[in-house]
Order: C-alpha cells, then structure tokens, then sequence
C-alpha cells in the first residue's frame, strides 16, 4: 500500500529542520515569551511524527537512533536533579536560582536553574509523545 | 548538607553504582565493592562514641518543605548511636559473608546488594532522623526493600507469599503510624521529637493522645513483629540467609523497638503506655518461644526466638518507662529496666546474627536445615559447632556470655513491676515476672534444643544431600567475630555499659539525666545471690527436665487446631479480599472506553449538579462581560459545525479530522483572546494528537458497531447534554461568583522579581509550582511505560508466546 509520496517527503526533508529550529527557539525564550519545555517538547514531537508519516518508522528510527523511553528517565532525571540540586545549597528542594551574565559573542545573557528543570519537561514530553506513537504505530 | 546526610545517603548513591559494578567486574563478586559502604560508615559512627558519652548531641538540618515544617534533621544522640552502630557494623559482616553464601555466577547480585543497600540507607535514615515524616519515608523504604530482600527468589511460591505478606502487615501499620504522627502534629504543631517532648504537656492534656498513642504503637508492634502480628516473621525466612541475619538480628525488626525508644520520653508518663508495651512485649515473648518448640526448620526455630527476644525487649522497655513515671523515686528502680533493654538488644544482635549465619552454613553445606534430618555434625563442622555453642548458649542465657549478664537484668526488671502501685494492680504486675519466668524456660529449651539436635546425636547421612564438611574461612570469619564480641561482653559487660548503653538510656529516659552523670551503674559479672540467680537456676533444671521429657509432652502442640492461628485468620483475609475486590472490579470493568466515559460524566454531572444547586451558585452576572465580535461568532458556529459532523460522519477518518478542526478553533479563541502559551500548547497538542489517532485507527474496529436500541442513544444523548449545560452553567458561574481576589496578582508582581522571567506562564510551571509540573512529568512518564508494556505484551502475547526474550 506504498504510494509515491514525492512530494511530501521532499517538503518534509525542509520543514522538519524548520520545525525543530523553531522548537528549540520557543524552548529557550520560554522565560520571556511564549513557549517553554512542554510546548518546544511537543513542536519537537510534531517534527518527528511529520518525519514518521512521510516516511516510515524504521527508516526514522534508523535517522533518529533515540530510545524515547530511555529519554523519559534521562528528562526525569533531569528534573528531579535539578530539584535535589537546591539540597546541596540548605535551600529547599525545587528553590531556582538566577542571575545575569556577561558571556563571549552572545553578551549579557541571563542563566536560570529552572532551564534545566525545563530541560528535564522538555525531554520527558519527547520521550512520552514518541514512545506512545511509536509503540502504536508499530502494532501495524 | 552535612557530613552526617552524607553518611545517610551514601548507601542509596552506592546502590546506584551497583548496577554497573556488576556488569563491568564480572570476574570480582560485587559485594566487595558493597563492603566499603558499611565499614566505612561503621567507622565513622565510632568515632562519634566519645561525643556521645559526653551527652552531647549532633544535630544538622537540611530544609526540606519548611512551609509544611518538614525537614530533615539528622539528630545523633546515644540511641540512634546504637542503633546505627548496630545497622553498620552487623551490615559489615553479613556483606562480608553473603559474598561467600551468594555465588556470583548463578545469582544476580546486582539485584540483591541494590536492595540491601536501599534497605541500610533507609534504616540509617530512621535512626537519624528527628523529624516524624523524614522517619517515615525511611520507615516505608525499609518496608518496601525488605519485601523486595524477602522475595529475591521470587520464583519461589513461598518468596513471593512470604514478602506479600510482610509487605502488606508493616505497610498496614506504617499508615497506622502516619496517622499516629498527624494527629501529634495536630496537638503540637510540629514533627520535630525534640520539641515534641518539650511540649509533653499539651499532648498529654489532649483528647487524641490516646489515639495517637495506640496508632503509632500499631507501627512499631507490626514492625517488631509483636502479638499478634508476628505472623509475618517466620514466613520472611524465605529470604537468603544473610538478608534473614540482618534484618531478624539486627536492623529492621529493631525498627519498632527503636521508635518504642524514640517515644517514650513523649508519651511514657501515661500509665497506658507502659501497661500496654509492657503486657504485649511479655506475652508476645512467652507465646513465641512456646511456639519455637514445634518448629523443625532452623531459621523457623530463630524467627520464633527472634520474635520472643523482641518481646522481651519490648516489655523491658514499657517496665523501663516506669522511671519516667515515678520520676521522684529516689534511687529509681525502673532504670535497670531499660539499661537491661539496651543491653539485650546488642546482645541480640551478636547472638541471633551469629546463630542465623550458623543456620545458613548448616544449610549451604547438608542442604537442608530441618533438625530431624540433621544430628552428629560435631565432628565434621567443629568450628560452626563452637560458634553455635557460644550462640545458643547465650541466647539461652547462660553464663559466662554476654546472653546471661542481659537476662539476669531482665529478671531484676520485671521482679520490680510487682512494686509498681498504678491501678492498684499488685496481683497482676506479679504476672510480669511468672510469665518471663516461664518464657526464659521455654527459651533455654529451644535453644539447647537448636543446639544438640543439630550438632549431637547419630549423623544420618542418609538423608542429608551434600556430604558435609566445614564451611569456607570468609563464611566463618564473620560469626566468630560475634561469637568472641559474645565472650568478651560477656566478661567485661561494662566496655559497653559507659560508652554505649549509658546514653542510650539517656537519650529513652531524658528528664532524668545530669550531664555526665553516671546512673547504670556498673554490670558485675557476679552480682550475688539475688532471686535472679535462682530463677536462673529454676530455668536451667526445669528446661533441661523438659527437654529429656519432649517427646511426652511434645503432643499439647497438635491440640491447637491451624483453624484458630492468626495465620489462618491472615489468609482468610486476603483470601476475602481478594475475591471480595475481584468481584467488585468485574462488576464495573466492562472493558468498554464508553462505559468508564459514562461513569465519569455521571459522576461529574451528579457532584457538580448537586453543588451547584445545593450551595446556590448559579448566577449570571453579565455586567463585565466583554463584547462579542464577528470572530467569536464566526469560530463558534465552526466549533458547533465541527462537532455535529463528528456526530454524524459516517466514517471515523471524518470523524477524526473534524474533531482535529474544532481543536484548532479552539486555540484560535486562545489567539483571539491573547493567551499565545495556551494557543500554542493547544495547536501542537491537536496536530500530535490527531497524528496520533491517524496511527491508532488502523486498530480501530469499524464504526457504527455499538449503535443499537433508542434506549442506547437516549441515554447517551441525555450524559452529553447534561455535561454540555454542567460546564456551561458552571463556567457562567464561575465568572459571576468573584469570592476571592484573583491570584493573578501574586505572579504579576512577582514573576520578574522572584524568578527572573516575563513570560508568568512559562514560571509558574517551572518555578512557582515547579513541584506540580515534575509530578505531572512523572505520571506522563509511566503513563507512556504503562502503554508500552500493554502493546507490547499483547503483541508478543499473540500465538501463545510468553514475553520472555524481549
């Protein structure tokens, strides 16, 4: 039941990239402007599942090698590090810390602790979208 | 974070580690890694014993959730000194041993020192914690890894029926206690022990002390296997010996002996407390060493003392809560009580520990461990034979060992009650020191018994199947080490009596130490004709009389049927439950989405409904409302399309693509009304959904299947109309009912200045209430892993297949 689908493959092969730029962009003015991990994690899920229906599953998960499920724990891990990360400093679990700073080419730049907590959102949501779509789409 | 959190939380980061080890040093048994943890923590407690003995205590707090007053305190004082010496030192030398007893090529270590790991960090985490909640998350976690450390031959019925069955009765009381420490928060406003006992009075005074009382006694007696819940311990002897040393001798039983302890000095003014510790800690003491004369299993033989020895430490300790009762004694008497307790429960920890790794050498060298298959392995096993000797010799309180020095104590403590004045009971404190009197014999009986059967007597090779020969030099190191810490105990008691016992028993009985003062007293080796003595005396003739006449009054244990023990009442229980929940569940999982819809919307109608009436909600109040433009109208009247197409399509693909088309009307209002994040959120979520549902529809079963019978669709017609005007009178409501002011304010103001963003979405998930955000990650998280493993399994479950391989 395999169709030509030149075209969308070739538009994919573009878009997907733009998809994914664009995620990891919402991802990280997520402090400032819309977006954030569960959003950029989404865009980033919609990126491959734009992959999977232009192609196949084996044929992405030959171009994306990911284990989803392991990315849930790598993004738990994540999260629940940086929480216990507080403990070290006496300050109560999941406390963020900020602060500005001057740093080479990209000039002040402000660094949060929560970003790696997002960081955390944002692969778990990865991990979750694909795993569940992958396992389902497998069945076929 | 301090030192002292490190030492706690080493054994969970070296579980961590475990793993690894395992898989990358195949060739070196990983317990040789896991034995630096004990040793070196064992190290590091002793060097805090001269700190200690000058009553000073350490205490280093790590700010947990102060809002809720939790945190987690490490609080050293004598007890939890003890305590921790006993769980690192004994942890020492069972890692040592089971490196010998566990074979590196047929089990799978990683699996077994991962969780015994858990478990000493988790007991390290009991004794060490001054704040109620922190000791309970540690209290659970020993329950959770000892029913894991039970069951680690879990393809045995037997592992399986034994973890269950600890699991569900400590677990039981754990939430008992849990309720007991809620309502001590309730009167005192805290979970600090230390202040707890400061405000000693108020809880006193309160209606809910007795009820506290009793919940978290419920805790303690399940966990140190008290009458009647002792039922679980003979059954955890499933586990591999090591594990069945550390957790009966010297760790997890003592759990509830330790809170026991760790509470009096709150609640032991009552008399409720004592009598009650102390009647439960005698008779659980008596019955079970009455009942480890029936047992033929060697380690069935040590759960049964085990559970006796405990009740006797137990009852010491409710005698020994007296002295805080009677605080004006001069001279108080009660104190030898709860010296005798400390003392007890180190011996305890020597004696059974070097009994059980006995047990477990018998068994790994004969193959079996049921004493009338054993006999006459004196000759061949001669030092596992002088280990025993020393073992059972002191367990049964003889001298010269240090089971003797402890039992003597014991008597003094209970002789004592018949002084006590409360209740006017005289004739029933006498009961104390008859029914220790008669337990002791029972206790010396099974211990020679333990004993002869095993070593003395005609070797019958026959039934044995391995010929029998001395165990290896690393599994004998380790209980010879007991067996001479028994001699030397045994001889000069008092290396422990100023170091260790003396502020243990001041950290039990704080109102009535002097710093630096010295209230024991010396334990003498011979102390005299006393009563003592000829209760020892009475004990060794009558229990050596008994044990030549077993055999004539062995029968009295048949006449009690197995329908009246608690283990039968156990299983009924679960038994009931089980078919009592099947039931249940049948009668609701239809294993069709459409009936769980209909009871949540039912249920969701009904409450919402009800409230809304019942508390007079309802109101329109449209004087703030916000003009309606042509968009509105224009995105309405799609999303009121796109929903009766999904009604009424025909096929699912247009029912699927129709619902996708109101989705996205849906962020488009959220673009309208200028809430970009949630816009967002909602595009990308429809766009993976509907992939999604693209993907699933392959499995899909056709459509129009279930649509039969007016009464169906009524039914169906008349949910989705009641939840359609639900939500729509409640979000009516919701606008017009402005009770508080919005909490919108709190974040305008302070997201930029507490968190450093702009965009208040984005920081009230990952800051303000980061908490719900990583709960809702984790349960995406197992969401997703449920999903997996239930297509998958049913995938490979086709043609009869089990999921072995992969």
């Amino acid at each position: 039941m395999k169709k030509n689908d030149v075209i969308l493959q070739t538009v994919t092969n573009v878009v997907v990239f733009m998809i994914f730029l664009f995620s990891l962009q919402v991802f990280f003015s997520g402090h400032y402007h819309p977006g954030g991990g569960f959003i950029g994690g989404l865009m980033t899920s919609g990126a491959i599942v734009l992959l999977l229906l232009a192609y196949d599953i084996k044929t992405v998960s030959k171009i994306i090698p990911i284990d989803y499920k392991l990315l849930i724990g790598i993004g738990l891990f994540f999260a629940v590090a940086t929480g216990a990360g507080s403990l070290l400093f006496n300050v109560p679990f999941l406390t963020h810390a900020f602060s500005h700073f001057d740093l080479p080419i990209l000039g002040e730049t402000s660094l949060h602790t929560a970003v790696l907590f997002d960081t955390g959102v944002y692969l778990v949501v990865i991990g979750v979208t694909m795993t569940i779509i992958q396992t389902i789409g497998e069945g076929e | 974070m301090s030192l002292l959190h490190l030492a706690i939380f080493l054994p969970f980061i070296m579980a961590v580690f475990v793993p690894f080890l395992y898989k990358g040093f195949r060739k070196i048994h990983t317990g040789w890694f896991v034995l630096i943890v004990p040793a070196l923590l064992f190290g590091y407690f002793l060097h805090f014993i001269p700190t200690v003995r000058e009553n000073e205590i350490i205490k280093r707090t790590i700010h947990w959730i102060p809002s809720l007053k939790i945190d987690f305190t490490a609080y050293l004082d004598g007890l939890s000194l003890l305590f921790a010496l006993l769980i690192t030192g004994i942890g020492t030398l069972v890692v040592f041993y089971s490196i010998f007893y566990l074979s590196k090529k047929r089990e799978q270590l990683h699996n077994f020192y991962v969780y015994l790991l858990i478990f000493m960090g988790a007991m390290l985490g009991v004794v060490l914690s001054d704040n109620l909640i922190s000791l309970y998350t540690f209290w659970e976690f020993t329950s959770l890894s000892s029913f894991l450390l039970i069951g680690y031959w879990y393809q045995r019925d037997g592992s399986r029926y034994g973890a269950q069955k600890s699991m569900l009765i400590t677990v039981f009381g754990g939430l008992s206690m849990l309720g007991g420490i809620f309502l001590l928060y309730n009167m005192a406003g805290t979970f600090s022990i230390r202040e707890l006992i400061t405000h000693k009075e108020l809880i006193m005074a309160s209606p809910l002390f007795i009820p506290s009382m009793l919940l978290i006694l419920l805790g303690a007696f399940t966990k140190s296997a008290q009458f009647p819940f002792y039922i679980w311990l003979p059954d955890a002897m499933e586990a591999p010996t090591p594990v069945s040393a550390y957790l009966h001798s010297a760790t997890m039983v003592k759990a509830g002996i330790y809170l026991v302890a760790r509470m009096s000095p709150v609640y032991a003014e009552s008399p409720v407390w004592l009598w009650i510790i102390g009647s439960f800690g005698i008779f659980t003491m008596f019955w079970a060493s009455f009942n480890a004369i029936k047992q033929t299993d060697l380690k069935g033989i040590l759960a049964f003392s085990t559970v006796s020895q405990l009740g006797l430490i137990m009852s010491l300790l409710g005698v020994g809560a007296a002295a805080l009762h009677y605080k004006d004694m001069d001279e108080n008497i009660f104190i030898v009580a709860t010296a005798a307790a400390v003392f007890h429960l180190i011996n305890h920890a020597t004696f059974k520990g070097a009994l059980f790794m006995v047990a477990g050498i018998i068994d790994h060298e004969t193959g079996t461990r049921d004493i009338r298959k054993l006999g006459g392995l004196m000759g061949l096993m001669p030092i596992t034979f002088t280990i025993a000797l020393i073992g059972s010799f002191s367990m049964a309180g003889l001298p010269p060992f240090n089971g003797f020095l402890s039992k003597e104590m014991f008597f003094t403590g209970m002789v004592r009650v018949t002084e006590m004045d409360l209740f006017s009971l005289d004739t029933w404190g006498l009961l104390f020191p008859i029914i220790a009197w008669v337990g002791s014999i029972f206790t010396f009986l099974y211990s020679i018994m333990l004993f002869f059967r095993t070593f003395t007597g005609k070797l019958q090779m026959d039934k044995l199947e391995r010929k029998p020969h001395e165990a290896p030099a690393g599994m004998l190191a380790p209980p010879i080490i007991l067996a001479a810490l028994m001699i030397i105990f045994g001889f000069f008691p008092n290396i422990l009596t100023y170091n260790i016992i003396e502020p243990a028993v001041g950290a039990i009985l704080p109102e009535l130490l002097e710093p630096g003062e010295h209230f024991v007293g010396h334990i003498s080796f011979w102390h005299g004709p006393g009563i003592e003595l000829f209760m020892t005396i009475g004990v060794i003739a009558l229990g050596v009389v008994l044990y030549l006449t077993l055999s004539k009054w062995g029968k009295i244990y048949s006449w009690f049927p197995d329908k009246l023990t608690f283990n039968h009442l156990y299983d009924q229980i679960i038994k009931w439950l089980e078919s009592g929940a099947k039931s249940i569940t049948k009668g609701y999982m239809t294993g069709f989405i459409r009936s769980y819809l209909v009871y949540i919307f039912l249920f969701f109608i009904v409450i919402s409904g009800v409230t809304l009436i019942t508390k007079d909600a309802f109101k329109i109040d449209v004087s703030n409302i916000a003009p309606i433009g042509v968009y509105e109208v224009v995105l309405a009247l799609i999303i009121v399309i796109g929903s009766a197409t999904i009604l009424l399509a025909k096929s699912r693909l247009t029912s699927i693509i129709a619902l996708g088309a109101v989705g996205y009307t849906v962020s488009l209002f959220f673009v309208i009304f200028r809430a970009p994040d949630l816009a967002l959120t909602q595009l990308v979520i429809e766009t993976v959904s509907v992939a999604l549902f693209l993907l699933a529809f392959y499995h899909l079963p056709p459509l129009n299947k279930h649509e039969k019978g007016i009464g169906f669709k009524l039914g169906n017609a008349l949910i989705s109309i009641g939840v359609g005007v639900i939500v729509t009178l409640v979000a009516i409501s919701a606008h017009s009912n402005k009770l508080f002011d919005s909490i919108a304010k709190y974040y305008i103001e302070n997201t930029h200045d507490k968190a450093g963003g702009e965009n208040m979405v984005n920081v009230i998930l990952v800051d303000f209430r980061g908490f719900d955000t990583m709960f809702e990650i984790c349960v995406l998280g197992i969401a997703a892993l449920g999903i997996f493993g239930m297509i998958r399994l049913r995938l490979t479950n086709e043609g009869g297949k089990t999921n072995e391989k992969k």
